[in-house]
């Protein structure tokens, strides 16, 4: 039995309704999980995994 | 043979570290690194490139998150890489995901601030990313490849 941590309490996953997604794009890879209970919204976590930022801090010119 | 300008690479992760001072630069008695940290920011806040310190201004709140975010784990010291003779990049990124436990943050956030609490919470870069809101779960934001092309911060001559 997989307990959830949720607004209620841990929660027996087999209770609930799991809708998973993710999202993709140049910057990030997101994947999120969300668990409801009647009709409710009781649990939402988010993976975010940064893929390349811009340069920060400036980038320095040669002086040719 | 010939000599080519360049400011040296060396020198670009010396800036990361502290090693030149070409100003008024504050007394550090510690040769050991400081500790940065991560500070979630709501999708209406206007952090930028102007932004100079930690704020709570704008910061996310809710269950189980700390005002100023959670400590950045920096077990790898800046690299740099010559690419050329007129080229290279300094580098740094976090040695590990930076992860907010069972947090409740209902209101959305897009951006997380690293900045140096040791040094009076002096701003070090604004990072974005997709909005986010969370319900008694955990947000984990993991960071990029630590290279020259993705690290999460880069000096680089051109």
């Amino acid at each position: 039995m997989a307990l959830v941590y949720t607004t209620l309490g841990e929660v027996d996953e087999a209770l609930l309704e799991k809708k998973e997604g993710t999202f993709e794009d140049d910057n990030e890879l997101t994947t999120w999980v969300e668990y409801w209970k009647d009709g409710a919204l009781v649990h939402r976590s988010a993976h975010v995994t940064l893929k390349k930022m811009p340069p920060i801090g400036g980038e320095l010119q040669n002086f040719t | 043979m010939a000599n080519t300008a360049s400011l040296c690479t060396s020198f670009l992760a010396e800036l990361m570290t502290a090693t030149h001072n070409f100003g008024v630069a504050p007394i550090r008695a510690a040769t050991t690194a400081d500790t940065f940290k991560g500070a979630l920011y709501l999708a209406s806040a206007t952090y930028n490139a102007s932004t100079t310190a930690y704020s709570a201004t704008g910061e996310v709140s809710g269950t189980n998150y700390t005002a100023g975010g959670v400590t950045v784990t920096n077990a790898t010291v800046p690299a740099s890489t010559n690419t050329s003779a007129t080229a290279g990049t300094a580098y740094w990124t976090p040695s590990a995901s930076l992860t907010y436990t069972n947090v409740t943050l209902t209101t959305a956030f897009d951006t997380v601030l690293i900045y140096n609490s040791t040094q009076s919470n002096k701003a070090v870069g604004v990072f974005t990313f997709g909005s986010q809101t969370i319900t008694a779960g955990t947000f984990t934001l993991t960071m990029p490849s630590n290279t020259t092309s993705t690290a999460l911060v880069r000096l680089a001559t051109t």
